[in-house]
């Protein structure tokens, strides 16, 4: 019952954080003035009629430039009582205005079209960086101070320290130019599971997972010291298990208790995926979806995107905390 | 309390101290005291890796200071025919390595087209350094009719086409007989030029071509040489202004009985000149004599950008800029956060609920957002603030949380209550007993922090975001930027700029975990 206070606890103030980072984002949104490109040709009628169609509510006008601008006289508030209404009443985020490929076509129908990548991109990552990571840290902590516990400590501290721009470009050089495994863009079309796609995905997924590697191993690594090093060790070695048996059964079970959450919460920030490595290696993914918005002043995109990455970014966090609590009883944050 | 000095009947005269003959002092310590900055001093050094480190570190500061002051190129300097030149330095200028020079292996029409080229640009250097597109004219041929060479990028380009008022024209003359260095070179009729269209321009055939696929080939004589095609005139015909170095010596050169002399230079529409000259020797007249910007000779350092810009100067110019702004950033961040975590810690409560509230809601507010808001509302301003306040306005709040923590664990110490029974103000309190035990977490993480700002700037630069490349400044992640999509040709664009980012972090993240360790009291005597 405790527990179940503390989610509801942290999952209201989610709530309210949210609300409140949306808010702000949308009132100094609609300070603005809106930049409209309609399709070309269209007149300003036109465009208002569709605009009106969809629930806007908005004042087009031609500016010096013959230009369609829109300045909204309507107050702020009410304009978020309008959009909210359609979100609600019409799951419509608004259309794409200002991106040529995006132009009056809704947002949501983009975004669901540019999320299959972003998603795939990370969960390969996660399956290649979550075993290996793993494996590196218990096997340094299994040959603690010894030269294997070195070597892995220098490549850990490398992939933490270095940015995943270099190695991306190291990557890519070796990779896709030297030695020409890899093709450097990834393969159009939305065939998600063919054998080109997986291949052309491969080094994107290999420069995300280098960073996860290094911390996973790091973490391990720290965790099971700390239980190898204690006394209930000590006495599973008393009762007769060998030291392969006492690690498997009772250290690495312990010292998975802080790492799953880790896990989990890396599952959900998948979601989010990385703009660095999507704008290298040219993934056409959500991370691209939201640089493109921001240089062309898309603001439906842009705050829908932005609502996105703040929820994926909150909830990674409470799934973090909150798994805590019910894997480790010792632990049951905040329940008094 | 009064003293009791009226104690009746007793006389003073009769007290005597009890033991006074072994009255013990505390025996004064021999050895100094050791302050908390030293012993943290101290622990620091024993960590091998973080001297290191920030021995590094010292080094790449150095390098962004002194490094625009060592070279005489600028940040805003640029080249069209230098793109993408390979790293040279003098000092390597006889080996193979660093030298400006890449191994090719490439057929024969390349390999002729360059073989000539260094033929006809070594004829007026006697005893000096050849203009040699072939490192020193060595080739190897192999077995499959290919060539390996060294090809030096600074001599590849050979000779161009120039148009020029007849006023710089007799300035480049006047230079060539001060200095005796050859820059024009004679000049051929158009229809001399090869006849493919790609190719007209090209003034290093300054020989007989013929036409093959599209490409001209040189066309050879029984001994295996080309024929020039330079245009001659005799002297009474000869009117193209031209009175200096001579290729064909001075006295011209023989042929049919008469003494012709080569043409040096084209009259074209609206009464310039096209002449034909070797750009490594108009480079350094152009910069030495024309400009007199500093510049004697063309060799970059690390190279030069896809733009013609030179690495050197540019990564220096950049992490100069890195360096600066992340420290800025860092105080400014200490100083607001220093301020909040002590107030939000000390008076804890209510107070502290509500702020940590606000840090909450701002700390999940993502970076990406920030900047982009702050970008559109600030389009005339310049990106640098952007940047600044975008920075500051999500940055301070670890600084503040770690302080918080510190005021949690040390408000409720025995000084503290007895500096308040004493009646110590809340400020004094707060600024002189509790924030000195803060202030080594607060170093720390400013040293920690350092490189993720520099790591974030570095991306946002990267992605094009926030653009810095303006003026006199530039950054790592444009550099970065405008070289990936060249890193098949020229990998030395982002090579440069990645080894940098990737020492920096490195050292920065060795450095404060050093730094980390060295001011946590805790684990003092635990290294053994």
């Amino acid at each position: 019952m405790y527990m179940f206070k503390y989610i509801m606890k942290r999952i209201g103030l989610m709530i309210m954080c949210f609300v409140v980072i949306m808010l702000m984002c949308f009132v100094l949104i609609k300070l603005l003035p809106i930049n409209i490109q309609g399709a070309p040709g269209a007149t300003k009628d036109q465009l208002l009629f569709e605009m009106e169609n969809r629930h806007y509510i908005t004042n087009l006008q031609y500016n010096a430039d013959g230009h369609i601008v829109s300045y909204d006289t309507v107050p702020i508030m009410e304009q978020l009582g309008a959009y909210v209404t359609r979100i609600f009443k019409y799951g419509d985020f608004g259309l794409g205005m200002t991106m040529p490929a995006y132009r009056n076509r809704p947002v949501l129908e983009a975004f669901t079209t540019r999320l299959p990548p972003t998603i795939l991109i990370n969960i390969y990552s996660s399956l290649i960086g979550v075993p290996i990571g793993l494996a590196l840290g218990i096997y340094a902590a299994l040959h603690k101070n010894k030269w294997q516990d070195q070597v892995i400590n220098v490549i850990v501290i490398l992939l933490i320290s270095v940015p995943s721009i270099v190695y991306a470009l190291l990557i890519m050089y070796v990779f896709c130019f030297k030695l020409n495994w890899f093709p450097l863009r990834m393969e159009a079309g939305y065939d998600y599971f063919s054998w080109p796609m997986f291949k052309s995905m491969l080094p994107a997924v290999f420069s995300l997972c280098l960073g996860s590697i290094a911390g996973y191993a790091r973490y391990t690594r720290a965790e099971l010291t700390e239980v190898l090093t204690s006394e209930f060790m000590l006495l599973a070695r008393t009762k007769g298990l060998t030291k392969g048996q006492a690690t498997l059964r009772h250290a690495l079970r312990n010292s998975m208790v802080p790492i799953f959450p880790m896990i989990l919460s890396e599952f959900i920030a998948v979601l989010s995926g990385s703009l660095i490595i999507e704008q290298m290696f040219s993934i056409p993914g959500v991370g691209q979806l939201y640089l493109m918005s921001i240089n062309a002043q898309d603001y439906d995109f842009f705050m829908f995107l932005s609502g996105f990455y703040t929820l994926v970014g909150l909830g990674a966090g409470i799934i973090t905390d909150i798994s805590y609590g019910i894997i480790d009883p010792r632990i049951r944050m905040g329940a008094r | 309390m009064k003293e009791n000095n009226n104690i009746p009947n007793i006389s003073a005269d009769k007290f005597t101290l009890v033991g006074s003959d072994r009255l013990s002092h505390d025996v004064k310590f021999d050895t100094k005291p050791r302050s908390y900055i030293h012993d943290a001093f101290l622990r620091f050094c024993k960590n091998k890796g973080s001297v290191v480190a920030a021995i590094v570190i010292i080094l790449l500061v150095l390098f962004a200071i002194i490094a625009p002051w060592c070279t005489p190129y600028t940040v805003g300097y640029y080249d069209n025919t230098y793109l993408g030149t390979l790293p040279k330095s003098k000092l390597f200028a006889n080996t193979n390595f660093w030298d400006g020079c890449s191994k090719v292996k490439e057929g024969q029409l390349n390999f002729s087209y360059y073989y000539w080229m260094g033929e006809e640009l070594n004829i007026s250097n006697e005893g000096g350094v050849g203009h040699y597109a072939i490192k020193n004219q060595q080739y190897e041929q192999t077995d499959d009719n290919f060539y390996t060479y060294r090809l030096d990028t600074y001599h590849m380009h050979g000779c161009q086409y120039l148009q020029m008022t007849p006023e710089r024209y007799e300035m480049i003359q006047t230079y060539q007989d001060e200095t005796g260095n050859q820059v024009l070179y004679p000049t051929l009729r158009v229809k001399d030029r090869p006849t493919d269209m790609h190719f007209q321009k090209d003034a290093n055939y300054y020989y007989v071509t013929k036409s093959v696929n599209g490409k001209p080939n040189p066309v050879l004589d029984a001994n295996g040489n080309i024929t020039p095609a330079y245009w001659s005139a005799t002297a009474e015909n000869l009117n193209d202004g031209y009175h200096s170095l001579r290729v064909e010596g001075q006295d011209g050169f023989e042929k049919d009985g008469e003494t012709y002399f080569y043409v040096y230079s084209r009259p074209v529409a609206g009464g310039d000149v096209e002449v034909r000259l070797n750009y490594y020797e108009y480079y350094k007249y152009y910069h030495s004599y024309e400009l007199k910007d500093g510049i004697t000779e063309p060799s970059f350092l690390f190279g030069a950008t896809a733009e013609g810009k030179d690495i050197f100067v540019n990564l220096a110019s950049g992490a100069r800029f890195s360096f600066i702004f992340a420290i800025c950033i860092a105080a400014v961040n200490m100083f607001i956060g220093a301020i909040y975590g002590a107030i939000a810690g000390y008076y804890g409560g209510i107070t502290d609920l509500a702020m940590e509230r606000i840090t909450d809601i701002l700390a999940a507010v993502p970076t990406m957002i920030v900047i982009t808001l702050l970008k559109y509302h600030m389009m005339e301003s310049s990106q640098i603030l952007i940047l600044f306040i975008a920075f500051i306005v999500t940055g301070w709040i670890g600084m503040a949380s770690s302080t918080r923590m510190q005021f949690y664990r040390y408000k409720n110490q025995e000084y503290v209550l007895a500096a308040r029974t004493l009646g110590a103000k809340d400020s004094r309190i707060i600024w002189k007993h509790i924030f000195p035990n803060a202030l080594g977490t607060l170093v720390t993480s400013c040293a920690l922090v350092i490189p993720s700002m520099i790591f974030s700037e570095t991306s946002l630069t990267y992605l094009g975001i926030i653009d810095l490349q303006s003026g006199n400044i530039t950054s790592v992640g444009t550099l970065i930027a405008v070289g990936q999509p060249k890193l098949r040709e020229f990998p030395h664009i982002v090579a440069f700029p990645s080894v940098f980012l990737a020492l920096l972090m490195l050292s920065f993240n060795l450095f404060g975990n050093g730094l980390r360790d060295a001011f946590n009291p805790s684990l003092r005597g635990t290294e053994g």
